[in-house]
């Protein structure tokens, strides 16, 4: 064997310390990209809340949560959330009524009784329904179930909220059927198997043994349905009419807190206006409303987890 | 004790004959709220491409939008949705997976709904970095929207990876970047790559985030070219320039009161929705292709 001559040794020595060099240089780089990944959340409450102190230098937090009239853009100009808020949760209640009944009924339906081949085709198909742009189901919304639904309510206004509602109801079916099927099919077997053994039937055994092992998970996929249908804009921007207005009546026309948003990006607004302030107060009381379901669904998921 | 005794055989019988019945009429109502809702959608879908259909055609595709509804097209939205598309994948690909290599356990939810990402980039974006109202603020903010999908896909693809090729390579001397791209990232690829189309897939559908930010409706001009005749050949102006996309032209068609438009908001729904089912038809190939190709 003949020894390496020792220039090659030192070569390969400088070309480790390269290499070396080279990886501290990549891991800063990723730590940069992992850092925007990270820092996007913050930035987006930083900004929330930077644009919207200009909004409550103008307008005080009472008046804010308390006035019942919504129109910064008019020359008398009234500042109350609460009628953006209304909108908001009246769309969100009438898609949960959709939503929450058949969204389970296909995950039980789904994980318990469909025979094998039938899930494994109707799941891709769900999932593909949640890709489907949201400006589509607002085009359904206002030209094919307005129309309806007046065949069957006379005098239903043309921008209603029952027909966004019942469309992004229609719209978040998927969402809470997958992900509830997936947690319902996470109940481990033996459980099932404890059940029939006892003389269960199937469905008894859906609803008394599988449901509430998942219900953690079943809890989580409707606060996936209630963040997607209080964040959900283009489908009332549509079919809801952006007139605000305080009312939990879904036969009226009103607007949300995205509409709202909407309305005033559409015109021209010029920076540093109160309409433009105005929009980040908005998103900001939509960041909270979302944060709020999102806590009591944390806290949901934790209280209902079933260690098995 | 005694109650017990007197339940007889033919009661409990009953019962659970009764109780077998329940469970066939779970299984009806089940299939029936299934198909009903599926059919549902079936029908609003093949209505919105029969309501699209008389505006099919090649004048749709190459005409500027227009106070004239059968001379109104998606020339300019087409052009403002890919561009966006290019810078979109442009940025989530290298950020997200440098990201998700680097959070090897953390994964970021998306929060949030697509509007307040809208807002983030028009306080941040247009008016702090002074980007505009740009083709360039309209991509950097859908990057933002599907970096989450791009880093729980990419993670995912990186831990499907065994144990044993990063110890062998480790084994022979390489340092961890050079395990990371010569042997992780190569079998990763395809599910990288998925979940890249996946995220496209959502960002040419987001219609609030970009409205925000002030796409404009009615544009009739294409931005300027990105590949010019004369040197250097490339040229950036485009980034700078203002834009339109698919679903916010099809907004605008939505909500014009004009019933001669409402073809047209069929039209370009039809489209985005066929090219939404596309790209998702091509990420489930790639994945398919990908790991079939794999045999560890």
């Amino acid at each position: 064997m003949n020894a390496v001559p020792a220039t090659r040794v030192a070569g390969a020595f400088s070309s480790l310390r390269f290499r070396k060099g080279r990886d501290r240089l990549v891991e800063l780089i990723l730590l940069l990209a992992g850092l925007v990944a990270v820092f996007t959340t913050i930035a987006i409450v930083c900004v929330l809340v930077y644009e919207s102190s200009f909004f409550f230098r103008t307008v005080s937090i009472g008046e804010f949560l308390t006035d019942t009239m919504w129109t910064p853009l008019f020359a008398d100009a009234r500042y109350g959330i609460l009628p953006l808020v209304s909108g908001t949760l009246t769309t969100t209640m009438v898609a949960l009524l959709v939503a929450i009944p058949v969204g389970t009924t296909i995950a039980i339906y789904l994980s318990e009784f469909a025979p094998h081949r039938l899930r494994e085709t109707v799941k891709p198909i769900l999932e593909l329904l949640g890709a489907v742009p949201t400006v589509v189901y607002g085009y359904f919304a206002l030209l094919m179930v307005t129309p309806l639904l007046q065949k069957l309510i006379p005098g239903l206004p043309g921008f209603n909220m029952l027909s966004a509602g019942l469309v992004i109801g229609l719209m978040i079916v998927p969402y809470v059927a997958t992900v509830g099927e997936d947690a319902m099919r996470a109940v481990p077997r033996y459980m099932r198997e404890g059940s029939y053994a006892m003389g269960a039937t199937r469905l008894q055994t859906a609803l008394r043994v599988v449901v509430p092992g998942a219900l953690s998970g079943i809890a989580a996929a409707y606060i996936l349905g209630i963040s997607r249908a209080v964040g959900e804009t283009m489908v009332v921007a549509i079919a809801a009419g952006m007139q605000p207005q305080l009312t939990f009546n879904p036969t009226e026309p009103a607007a949300t807190i995205t509409a709202y948003i909407v309305q005033v990006s559409l015109g021209d607004l010029p920076h540093g206006s109160i309409g433009y302030q105005s929009i980040f107060a908005a998103g900001l009381v939509l960041m909270l409303i979302t944060l709020v379901f999102n806590v009591i669904g944390f806290f949901l998921t934790r209280r209902f987890r079933e260690a098995y | 004790m005694a109650a017990v005794a007197q339940l007889t055989l033919e009661d409990l019988r009953a019962g659970l004959g009764w109780r077998k019945q329940l469970d066939k009429l779970f299984v009806i109502v089940g299939l029936l709220v299934m198909i009903a809702c599926l059919a549902i959608l079936a029908i609003l879908f093949l209505d919105l491409v029969r309501d699209g259909a008389s505006r099919f055609g090649w004048d749709f595709f190459t005409s500027f939008p227009s106070r004239k509804a059968e001379r109104a097209g998606i020339l300019s939205a087409a052009v403002g949705t890919t561009m966006i598309m290019f810078v979109t994948a442009l940025v989530a690909l290298p950020v997200g997976v440098a990201a998700a290599i680097y959070l090897e356990e953390y994964a970021p939810k998306n929060w949030f709904t697509g509007i307040i990402y809208g807002l983030l980039a028009l306080g941040l974006f247009v008016y702090q970095f002074g980007l505009g109202q740009s083709v360039l603020s309209a991509g950097l903010t859908l990057a933002l929207l599907i970096l989450p999908i791009v880093i729980v896909a990419t993670r995912e693809a990186l831990r499907s990876v065994p144990k044993a090729i990063r110890e062998a390579a480790y084994g022979l001397g390489a340092t961890r970047w050079e395990v990371t791209r010569d042997h992780v990232l190569p079998y990763s690829t395809g599910g990288i790559l998925t979940g890249l189309i996946l995220g496209l897939s959502r960002a040419i559908g987001e219609t609030a985030p970009i409205i925000t930010i002030g796409a404009l409706s009615f544009i009739a001009f294409l931005p300027p070219s990105p590949v010019s005749g004369e040197f250097p050949f490339l040229n950036f102006e485009w980034l700078r320039s203002e834009f339109t996309a698919m679903p916010i032209q099809m907004f605008n068609w939505v909500s014009r009161p004009d019933q001669a438009f409402q073809a047209n908001a069929a039209a370009a729904g039809a489209i985005l929705l066929g090219m939404t089912l596309l790209m998702n038809a091509l990420a489930i190939w790639i994945r398919y292709r990908f790991r079939k190709r794999i045999n560890w």
